[in-house]
C-alpha cells in the first residue's frame, strides 16, 4: 500500500504541474488573440504571399500562396543540407585518415584544421565567409574563367547551363544500370559463396554505367546542349552573365563554412571509429595472408564504420539543424522565408513556429528513427 | 667502387645518395622560398607549367634519393620515418612545405607588416594589410555593447567579483569542503544573480539603471554563457533522472521534453522565445529579453546535457545500485550519494563538449536583436564611416572565440585526466 502510495504520488503532482501549465498558456493565448482580433487556424496557408524570394528550386512569385512558399523553403533548406552533408563527408573522411597518418607533416596539419575550424563559432565562420572573403571577389565585368567556363564573382558562381533534351530517358537509363549492378552483385556473391569463382564485378559495373546512358544518347534520343556563360550588359555597370546557372554568394558562404565545421566533427568519428579497431584484427587478419586492401575492405572497414556512422550521422543531423543559420546572411531557407518574411506579413506567430520547429522536429525524428534501425541491423549478434 | 644507381638508392654508396638527394631537396625548397618571399622565379625562361612543377619533381627526386632504410645514420632513419615513408607521403609532404611556405609572406603582412594601428580614423589605414585602428577604436563597443562608456567599471567590477568567487573553493578548508556542492549549486548562482542585478543593471543604491538593451559585445556574451551554464546543469541531471526513472508519467514527460529540444535548431528555439512566447503569458506581464533568451538557451541546451548525463547513468554497473539499495539509502539518498558523483565522473568530456558548444551558440541571440560580439560587428561593419572593414572585425572576433573554446577544451581533456579512476 505504502509502496504503490509512493509510485502514485509523484506522478500526479507532475502530471498535474504539466496540465496546469498548459492551460494557464492557452489560456492567456486565447485571451491575447482575442485581443489582437486573431483567430486561431491553419487557413492563411492558402492565401497569397505577395512577398518574392530571390532564390528558389521550384517556380515561385508573389502570387503563389504561404503554402508553397514554405516548401520553398523547405527545399532550399534541403538543398544546402544536401550539399553540406556531401562535402562535409569527404573533407571529414580526409582529414579523419589524414589524422593518424605516420606522416608527422599531414597528421599535424590535419590536427590544426580540426582545432582551428572547431573551436570557433559556426556563425562567425558563416559571416566571414559572406561579409568578407566573398565580397572580395572580382565584379563580373572583371572576372577571369575558372576551368574554362565558370566564373566566380562577387554576384555568385556562374556555371555554364545545360539544356537536356528526353532528360527522363537518360535519368531511366541510369536507373536501370544501377538496378542491374545490385542484380549482377548479388548474383556475383551467390556464384562466389557456392563455387569460389570471383567475377569481375567492378569493371562490369562501370561498364554499364558508361554503355547505358551512352546508349540513351544513340538511341533514345537524348542530346545535351552546353551553354556556356556570357557576359551580357544590364545598365552602365550592372553585367551579369547569361546564359547560366547561379549560385547565389549566400549559397556559397554557407555551405563553405557548414562544411567545413561539420568536417571537423566528421573527421573526429572517422579517427575514433578507425583507431576503435583493435591492432590485433588488423594483425589476424595479414596473418591468414589478405592482402593490404583486403585486409581495409573486409576487417577494418566493416568493423570500422559500425562505431563511424552512428555519430556521424548525428552530425549530419546538426548540419541540416545549423543550416538555420541562413537566416543570417539571408539565405532564403525555410526559418527566413517562412519564420521570417511570412511570419511578418501574417503575425501568426503560434501557427508559423510550430509548423517550423514540427518541420525540423520531423526530419530529426526519421532520421534518428532510421539510424536505430541500421544499429540494430549492424550491431553484432552475440550468442 | 659500387656501380650508382640513381633510381634505386641503397646503403653501398650511402653519403652519395645522401648528399645528392639533400642538395635536390634544398634546390626545390630554396626556389619556392625565392619565388615566395622575393618574388624571383629562377626559372622564368622555362614553359608556365614546368616551372610551376619543377620543384616538386626535384624535390620528390631528392626526397627518393634519401629513402634508404636502416641507413644508420639517427637523423635521416627519423626523417624517413616520419615523412618519407613513400613517394606518395614525400609528395604530401612538399606540397605542405611549399604551402606554408607559400602562405607565409601575405598573412605575415596582412597581420603585421602592411598593417595600420596608430590614429583614430578610417583615414590612418593606408597600408595594404589589416586595419587595426578599427579594432582599436571599436574595442569598447565590441567589448561592452552599448553600455555608457563611464559606467563601464560596474561590469569589470562584477566580473572581477564573480571570478574571485568562484575560487572560494581551492581556499577554503577542510572543515568547510563539505558545503562546497551547496555553494556552487545554490549559494553561488544567487550571489552572481545579485550582482548583476544591481551593479550591471543598476536602479537602485544611486546607480543609473542601464537597460538590457543596451548590454552587449563579450560581456553579454559572458553573461548569457554564464547563466545558461549554472542553470542548464541541475534541470538537465533531473531530466537525466526522469527519463530512467520507472513511473511512467516521468518518464514519458522527460523522454518528450528531451527530444523536442534536441529534434529543433536553436534559432528557431529563440524565435519562439521572442515572437511566441509574449503570447502566452498574462497581458500586463512583462518579462525582459534576456531573461527569456536565457531561458530558452538553458532549456535547450539542459536537453543535451540530460543526455550526456544518461549516458554516464548507463554505464555504471548495476551491482552500484544493488549495493547503495541494499545499504537501506533511499532513491535520492542513493543517486546523490552513489550514483551522480561516479556517473559525472564518467562523463566529464561529453559536459564539456555541450558547454563549448553552448558558448559557441551564444553569437546567435543576435536574431532576437541582442548584440553581443557578432551583432556589435554587424552594426560596425554598416557604420558609415568604418566601410569595408568586414575581414578584420571578424578575424578579431574568430581569434578572441577561439582562445576561449581552445582554451576550455583543453582544461575539460586536464580534468578528465585528473578525474580518471581505474576500475
Amino acid at each position: 500500500m505504502n509502496n504503490k502510495v509512493k509510485k502514485f504520488v509523484p506522478q500526479l503532482i507532475t502530471l498535474l504541474a504539466i496540465i496546469l501549465v498548459f492551460g494557464f498558456f492557452t489560456y492567456n493565448a486565447q485571451i491575447n488573440m482575442d485581443n489582437r482580433g486573431i483567430e486561431f487556424g491553419y487557413g492563411f496557408l492558402k492565401q497569397e504571399s505577395s512577398f518574392d524570394v530571390q532564390f528558389s528550386l521550384i517556380e515561385y512569385d508573389g502570387s503563389h500562396s504561404y503554402a508553397r512558399a514554405y516548401f520553398v523553403g523547405l527545399l532550399n533548406t534541403l538543398l544546402v543540407s544536401f550539399i553540406g552533408i556531401i562535402l562535409s563527408t569527404v573533407i571529414g573522411v580526409i582529414v579523419g585518415i589524414a589524422r593518424l597518418s605516420p606522416n608527422f607533416l599531414i597528421k599535424n596539419t590535419a590536427a590544426f584544421y580540426v582545432e582551428f575550424f572547431r573551436n570557433i563559432p559556426l556563425l562567425l565562420q558563416i559571416f566571414f565567409w559572406y561579409f568578407a572573403a566573398l565580397r572580395a571577389l572580382p565584379l563580373p565585368q572583371d572576372a577571369e574563367a575558372w576551368f574554362g567556363s565558370t566564373y566566380m564573382t562577387i554576384k555568385g558562381y556562374y556555371v555554364p547551363l545545360f539544356v537536356w533534351n528526353n532528360l527522363d530517358v537518360f535519368l531511366y537509363s541510369i536507373l536501370a544500370a544501377i538496378i542491374s549492378i545490385v542484380i549482377i552483385r548479388s548474383y556475383a556473391k551467390k556464384i562466389q559463396e557456392n563455387e569460389g569463382k570471383q567475377l569481375p564485378v567492378l569493371y562490369i559495373s562501370l561498364g554499364l554505367l558508361l554503355l547505358l546512358p551512352l546508349l540513351s544518347f544513340v538511341i533514345g534520343g537524348v542530346n545535351l546542349e552546353i551553354k556556356t556563360p556570357v557576359l551580357k550588359q544590364l545598365s552602365a555597370t550592372g553585367f551579369i552573365f547569361e546564359p547560366a546557372l547561379s549560385l547565389p554568394p549566400e549559397l556559397i558562404a554557407l555551405v563553405l563554412a557548414l562544411s567545413l565545421y561539420t568536417a571537423t566533427f566528421i573527421a573526429e568519428c572517422v579517427r575514433a571509429g578507425i583507431q576503435g579497431v583493435s591492432k590485433g584484427q588488423k594483425e589476424a587478419a595479414a596473418s591468414i595472408g589478405l592482402t593490404p586492401r583486403q585486409v581495409l575492405k573486409l576487417v577494418i572497414m566493416p568493423q570500422a564504420l559500425r562505431i563511424i556512422i552512428p555519430p556521424t550521422t548525428n552530425q549530419y543531423l546538426n548540419l541540416t539543424k545549423n543550416s538555420s543559420l541562413a537566416a543570417a546572411i539571408a539565405y532564403p531557407d525555410l526559418v527566413l522565408v517562412f519564420a521570417g518574411t511570412a511570419l511578418m506579413q501574417t503575425g501568426r506567430a503560434i501557427e508559423i513556429v510550430s509548423i517550423t520547429m514540427l518541420t525540423y522536429l520531423s526530419i530529426s525524428l526519421a532520421i534518428s528513427a532510421l539510424m536505430n534501425w541500421y544499429n540494430k541491423k549492424i550491431a553484432i549478434k552475440e550468442k | 667502387m659500387n656501380k650508382l644507381n640513381f633510381l634505386k638508392p641503397d646503403k653501398n654508396n650511402l653519403y652519395v645518395y645522401v648528399y645528392t638527394g639533400s642538395a635536390l631537396l634544398f634546390i626545390s625548397i630554396f626556389d619556392v622560398f625565392l619565388s615566395s618571399f622575393f618574388n624571383i622565379n629562377v626559372t622564368s625562361y622555362l614553359p608556365g607549367p614546368v616551372s610551376l612543377l619543377l620543384p616538386l619533381i626535384i624535390g620528390l627526386f631528392g626526397l627518393h634519393l634519401i629513402r634508404i632504410e636502416f641507413s644508420g645514420l639517427k637523423y635521416l632513419d627519423l626523417l624517413n620515418k616520419n615523412i618519407n615513408t613513400s613517394n606518395f607521403n614525400g609528395a604530401l609532404t612538399l606540397l605542405i612545405i611549399f604551402a606554408i611556405i607559400m602562405a607565409t609572406p601575405p598573412s605575415l603582412s596582412w597581420f603585421i607588416f602592411d598593417a595600420n594601428i596608430a590614429g583614430d580614423t578610417k583615414e590612418a589605414c593606408t597600408g595594404s594589410g589589416a586595419c587595426w585602428t578599427y579594432i582599436k577604436v571599436w574595442l569598447r563597443r565590441f567589448m561592452y555593447g552599448m553600455y555608457p562608456n563611464e559606467l563601464q567599471w560596474r561590469i569589470n567590477v562584477s566580473f572581477i567579483l564573480l571570478i574571485a568567487l568562484a575560487f572560494v573553493g581551492y581556499f577554503s578548508g577542510e572543515k568547510l569542503k563539505k558545503f562546497l556542492t551547496l555553494y556552487y549549486v545554490i549559494i553561488y548562482p544567487i550571489i552572481a544573480y545579485i550582482l548583476i542585478y544591481y551593479l550591471i543593471s543598476g536602479g537602485s543604491f544611486g546607480l543609473e539603471w542601464v537597460e538590457t538593451g543596451a548590454w552587449g559585445g563579450l560581456s553579454l556574451t559572458f553573461i548569457v554563457s554564464f547563466f545558461c551554464l549554472i542553470f542548464c546543469f541541475p534541470i538537465g541531471m533531473l531530466l537525466a533522472l526522469g527519463r530512467r526513472s520507472n513511473l511512467p508519467t516521468i518518464k514519458y514527460f522527460s523522454v518528450g521534453f528531451i527530444e523536442f529540444w534536441r529534434g529543433v535548431p536553436l534559432i528557431t528555439v529563440l524565435f519562439m522565445s521572442s515572437v511566441m512566447f509574449p503570447m502566452f503569458l498574462p497581458e500586463d506581464f512583462f518579462m525582459d529579453k534576456l531573461v527569456r533568451v536565457i531561458i530558452a538557451i538553458s532549456l535547450f541546451e539542459a536537453a543535451y546535457v540530460a543526455e550526456v548525463i544518461r549516458g554516464g547513468l548507463q554505464a555504471l554497473p548495476r551491482g552500484q545500485y544493488d549495493a547503495a539499495k541494499s545499504l537501506g539509502m533511499g532513491y535520492w539518498k542513493m543517486h546523490i550519494f552513489v550514483i551522480l558523483p561516479q556517473a559525472l565522473k564518467l562523463v566529464i568530456p561529453g559536459i564539456a563538449n555541450t558547454f563549448l558548444a553552448l558558448v559557441k551558440d551564444t553569437p546567435l541571440i543576435f536574431v532576437v536583436g541582442l548584440m553581443e560580439i557578432a551583432g556589435m560587428l554587424g552594426l560596425a561593419k554598416t557604420n558609415p564611416k568604418w566601410l569595408g572593414f568586414a575581414m578584420e572585425g571578424y578575424v578579431f572576433a574568430a581569434i578572441i572565440f577561439w582562445i576561449i573554446c581552445y582554451a576550455m577544451s583543453k582544461y575539460s581533456y586536464n580534468l578528465e585526466l585528473k578525474y580518471k579512476t581505474e576500475r
